[in-house]
């Protein structure tokens, strides 16, 4: 079979089912109305006022003033939080600093202590041999 | 009968300039002797003007429903229609007759909507900018004479169905088939208004009917 043939039975199957005819004439008549209904609509071209101008040119400033605000506040907000950033390192930093001279004076005070200690162990416990040379020491002190 | 400089057909809300150019040096150049040739040339432009006004008058309707159901676009239709009217006034000393006026004029909506959804593919960021209808709104549209509210259901929903089988065509298929089953012409009138032979508009409307039918039976 040809294709051309093969096509044609395709076309004339078309035609014989009923649902498929009824559902084009349904389309073609439905077409026909919109079409017919649209073509005879009166067009209205919408004038455009003063007014109506007016009204868009405030929209646009409003619009326009809107967004400025936003930005500036936006860039505002960023700066602020900059500087409380900032702020809050350099007290921390204060804090730290602080911290560690606390710790060097405790350190210092702590081996200053200990050294007062190590004398006064030292000057009291002499040994009882060593009783002799202590008063030889004293004795040329005393000259 | 005075000299006619001009004159403006008006077309169903818009009015087309149709100043007779062939004539319009001879006219103005015209001497007293010329004045019966003259006379002549501008009455023959009168008469052409005249058969384009009555054509206009004729086609417009279903050229503008072949774009309207092409594009379900009410004014994207309106302005193809008039870009089709323009053209074929530019063109309308150059048509021969070889074909009919209709032909002639559905072969230039043809084109113009082919150029317009090519421009659109190029401009794709116009897609959001589409003023066609959904296919419910499109499907709204009942033949009259249906008499139960059952029938009216029955048939919008076929509607419907074709409607999305039609959406799903490629653009050669949709205007063979909308040729064909709304504007009802014999299959030569849409061989010689596509350019294709007519084997081709078969197979084209052979695969169309197709994937109709495989959408209305999908409701079976």
């Amino acid at each position: 079979m040809k294709a051309n043939e093969f096509v044609q039975l395709k076309l004339d199957e078309a035609a014989g089912d009923e649902l498929l005819e009824q559902a084009l004439s349904n389309f073609r008549l439905s077409v026909h109305a919109w079409s017919d209904d649209a073509y005879h609509r009166p067009r209205t071209v919408a004038a455009v006022s003063s007014q109506r101008i007016w009204r868009l040119a405030a929209g646009w400033a409003l619009s326009c003033a809107l967004a400025i605000g936003v930005a500036v506040g936006g860039v505002q907000e960023h700066r602020h939080r900059q500087e409380l950033a900032r702020i809050a390192a350099v007290q921390q930093a204060d804090r730290q600093r602080l911290a560690a001279e606390q710790l060097r004076e405790q350190q210092v005070r702590e081996e200053d202590e200990l050294l007062a200690k190590v004398d006064n162990d030292v000057s009291q416990t002499v040994p009882s041999a060593m009783e002799p040379l202590a008063g030889l020491t004293a004795d040329e002190d005393s000259q | 009968m005075g000299r006619i400089q001009g004159y403006a057909a008006r077309i169903n809300g818009f009015a087309v300039n149709l100043r007779p150019r062939r004539a319009s040096t001879s006219v103005m150049a015209a001497s007293t002797t010329l004045e019966p040739m003259t006379m002549t040339m501008a009455t023959t432009d009168a008469v052409a003007a005249e058969e384009f006004s009555r054509m206009v008058q004729t086609h417009r309707p279903q050229i503008y429903r072949f774009l309207l159901a092409s594009t379900r676009d009410v004014d994207l239709a309106e302005t193809l229609t008039q870009e089709c009217f323009l053209k074929a006034h530019r063109n309308w000393s150059g048509f021969r007759g070889e074909s009919s006026a209709m032909t002639w004029l559905m072969r230039i909506a043809i084109n113009l909507q082919k150029d317009h959804w090519r421009n659109r593919r190029m401009q794709f960021w116009r897609h959001t900018q589409t003023n066609s209808v959904d296919l419910d709104e499109a499907s709204e549209w009942l033949p009259g004479g249906e008499s139960s509210a059952e029938k009216q259901m029955l048939a919008k929903e076929q509607v419907q169905h074709v409607w999305r089988a039609v959406k799903g065509l490629s653009e050669r298929q949709r205007t063979i088939f909308l040729l064909r089953y709304v504007e009802e012409q014999e299959l030569s009138e849409i061989a010689r208004a596509t350019g294709l032979s007519e084997g081709t508009v078969k197979a084209h409307l052979s695969r169309a009917v197709a994937r109709v039918r495989t959408e209305l039976g999908g409701k079976r």
